[in-house]
């Protein structure tokens, strides 16, 4: 505790704050712009798209887990259930040739998860942690299989398709090519994210922040954390539909898997990946995991295995994610130490590297085993061909990831040390409190 | 309708027991680490798989002991190098890594032993039928099943009841800090009852497994059912977890077998209605919307009963 206590409201920030503030959105919305330029490929805006939607999708998740304290296991019911509505609407405006745009679809897709969090919100947020996480699961489930009854508006396994084409054009905008649809994503995505971001600063969202660390004493202030959970939990709900309603935009068709436990987790991942304690962390969490579950599928069969283990590895050793980890140094870099963790992190990295490439060579062949057990024995993974019959890989991978973890864990020990010496030289300049 | 009746009650009670199985585990691990075992569901599967594999070396019988060991061994190991780890970032790290474990799980028994079921039979010995009922064969491996599970209650029972670890277990029920004031080892207590808690859903991995399907899929069907088991009894409550068992058990074969719908109640819709979203819903018959019902209960508890049936403690 400091010995004067901060009474005053914080000062103006300067004028040079604010450019910077406001260049920071500036410059995003250029490289946006100037995105496709670079990739203009179709795959690439896909990808881009992908990324757009899922930031969206995380960041409205992190409303919840990261600003209130909510873990939700069943945030794709917002999203799924944005996306069908967003469909149905297509089909609608597409028949009865009504004057609503495309770009104002997303809106409807927004309201319809706003409309049912306000439904459902109010008795999933009696209460929070566990309790929380338990009813948003048990309520997905029930809104997943009720998915499958109604057939006529969920279209069963298949699902339902529209064609985005067809709906009233705007300055002759058909929204068939690729590049439309990015420009698209990438519009709503900067909006939604100023939103969100905004949303942070107002007196509510602060709110969140207090019921998050401390509920007892909102309550003692005056507040409801209830309600403040529950308002949160309606926002959170809003930007869900949004970017469920840009995926149905995007790929034509809604179904079931949309609102499914595997979108649920895949947000819950994104957002603590990237790390839930900051505001860009769900961004970065979200182009981490969509580059991660593009680009693994095609070096390697087991996947989503290897995203378990990432994931679990994150909980277990970086509980601030990847943001976490990188702003750690951020007091060491200001007050000049970081140079002193610097050497012990190179060293570390070699027998880490070894123990992860040991790792992976070990599961390769053991999948090869159980997989194809009779096949030819020379697979390819990570781009990489080898013999997995080869018994010489096999001691090679068991040197590594047992050598490995052996040398490894002595210099995690070095780091440990570098890092105590230079927090406690940043520390001395005042760079930490 | 005494014969439906009958039977119902019968595989509504196994099933419930079964339920019961796993959800005393979790309850326990719950009261006394503070963590819902997200991947509790994950370790039922693993017995099932244990299970099959090895009564294909050595037979059911030695299974049926070896199989929950191991899973038991691998839910200690868990608690001991990966709980207790993230036990300092708080209760939502702790659900998040088994969250994240449960995936892990899902993914590596996807690789062994594939997607689509394995053959895991009823023993031979216990594959006659018990008695006659209205003109229907029960099985005698549905009976084992109940036998099993009523005989594992039961040592539960005495266990908490009557021994000294019983004691200090229920105590750390409702007192979790003061036990641990008391000089008790606290870390070793936990991971037993997380390998015992994690042993039990093995156990009903292995006599389920053969009865229903085994497959690599059964852990995500099973593991939101037993959320609700949980939260409609009130978290931390073993006796709550007990009386929802039963009730989802019974609820659910119920509703599977009955086959009333609002059409049969109420005749056919008019044919104005008969392509729009209304007729799903006249249409449906309650065997159709078994698998929500247990989702159903869940809601209709939590705003008339938000601390389950028989929960106390508020978290």
């Amino acid at each position: 505790m400091t010995e004067t206590t901060q009474s005053t409201a914080p000062p103006y920030p300067a004028a040079a704050e604010k450019l910077k503030f406001y260049g920071l959105w500036v410059g995003a919305a250029i490289a946006l712009l100037l995105l496709p330029k670079l990739f203009s490929s179709g795959g690439s805006l896909t990808t881009f798209s992908l990324i757009g939607i899922s930031i969206i999708f995380a960041l409205s998740y992190n409303i919840l887990l990261g600003q209130t304290g909510m873990l939700s296991f069943g945030h794709a019911v917002y999203y799924g259930l944005g996306g069908f509505l967003v469909i149905h609407a297509i089909n609608i405006i597409g028949t009865n040739k009504l004057p609503i745009p495309l770009p104002l679809v997303p809106l409807i897709g927004g309201l319809t998860g706003l409309l049912f969090a306000v439904l459902l919100g109010w008795v999933s947020t009696q209460r929070s942690g566990t309790a929380f996480a338990m009813i948003s699961l048990g309520v997905a489930e029930l809104i997943a299989s009720s998915a499958l009854i109604l057939r006529t508006f969920f279209g069963g396994e298949a699902g339902i398709s529209a064609n985005r084409t067809k709906v009233f054009r705007l300055f002759d905008w058909s929204f068939g090519p690729q590049i439309q649809i990015y420009y698209l994503v990438a519009a709503w995505t900067l909006l939604a994210v100023i939103a969100m971001y905004a949303l942070t600063r107002t007196p509510l969202g602060r709110m969140c922040n207090a019921v998050r660390d401390n509920p007892e004493r909102v309550q003692f202030v005056g507040y409801d954390p209830h309600v403040v959970r529950y308002l949160a939990f309606c926002f959170s709900g809003f930007f869900a539909g949004i970017a469920g309603a840009l995926a149905a935009i995007n790929f034509e068709i809604a179904n079931s898997a949309y609102l499914g436990a595997v979108q649920s987790g895949t947000v819950l991942f994104a957002a603590y990946i990237g790390g839930i304690g900051f505001f860009i962390g769900p961004i970065v969490g979200a182009i981490f995991v969509t580059f991660l579950s593009l680009g693994l599928s095609d070096l390697t069969q087991v996947w989503q295995l290897y995203f378990g283990l990432i994931f679990i590895a994150v909980v277990l050793f970086a509980p601030g994610g990847i943001t976490g980890l990188l702003m750690m140094h951020r007091p060491l870099l200001k007050a000049g130490t970081f140079g002193r963790v610097l050497p012990s992190y190179l060293i570390t990295f070699v027998p880490t590297l070894a123990m992860l490439a040991g790792l992976i060579l070990a599961t390769e062949i053991i999948v090869y085993y159980a997989v194809h057990g009779g096949d030819d024995s020379h697979i390819k993974a990570f781009g990489i061909p080898f013999d997995a019959a080869n018994r010489y890989l096999w001691a090679l991978s068991a040197i590594l990831l047992v050598g490995g973890y052996w040398v490894a864990r002595k210099t995690w020990t070095m780091v440990g040390h570098a890092w105590d010496e230079a927090t406690g030289g940043a520390r001395e300049k005042g760079a930490i409190a | 309708m005494l014969e439906l009746i009958v039977i119902s009650t019968l595989n509504g009670v196994l099933y419930g027991m079964l339920l019961f199985l796993m959800a005393s585990g979790l309850t326990v691990i719950f009261s006394m680490l503070g963590v819902l075992n997200f991947a509790h569901a994950s370790f039922y599967m693993i017995g099932a798989f244990f299970g099959f594999q090895i009564s294909r070396w050595f037979g059911f019988w030695p299974a049926l002991v070896i199989a929950p060991l191991l899973a038991g061994a691998i839910g200690a190991a868990v608690e001991r190098y990966g709980l207790r780890r993230v036990h300092k970032n708080g209760h939502v790290a702790e659900l998040l890594f088994t969250f994240g474990l449960a995936f892990a799980i899902e993914e590596v028994v996807q690789i062994i032993w594939g997607k689509s079921p394995v053959d895991f039979r009823i023993p031979p010995s216990l594959d006659f039928s018990a008695f006659t009922i209205f003109s229907t064969n029960y099985p005698a491996y549905k009976m084992f099943m109940l036998l099993v599970s009523i005989l594992i209650f039961a040592a539960l029972l005495i266990t908490l009841k009557k021994t000294r670890i019983g004691l200090i277990v229920q105590a750390a029920l409702t007192h979790p800090h003061m036990v641990g004031h008391l000089g008790h080892n606290v870390g070793r207590i936990f991971m037993l009852v997380f390998g015992v808690g994690t042993a039990l859903a093995a156990v009903a991995g292995v006599i389920a497994g053969p009865a229903l399907v085994t497959q690599a899929n059964m852990a995500g069907l099973l593991g939101p059912i037993l959320f609700v088991v949980v939260v409609v009894g009130g978290l931390g409550s073993l006796p709550g977890a007990f009386v929802a068992s039963l009730l989802i058990g019974l609820v659910q074969t119920f509703a599977v077998s009955m086959n009333g719908s609002l059409s049969g109640a109420f005749g056919p819709l008019s044919p104005d209605y008969a392509a729009t979203w209304l007729s799903d819903i006249w249409n449906v018959t309650i065997a159709q919307i078994a698998p929500i019902m247990p989702y159903v209960l869940l809601v209709l508890i939590l705003i008339f009963r938000p601390m389950g049936l028989l929960g106390t403690r508020d978290t």
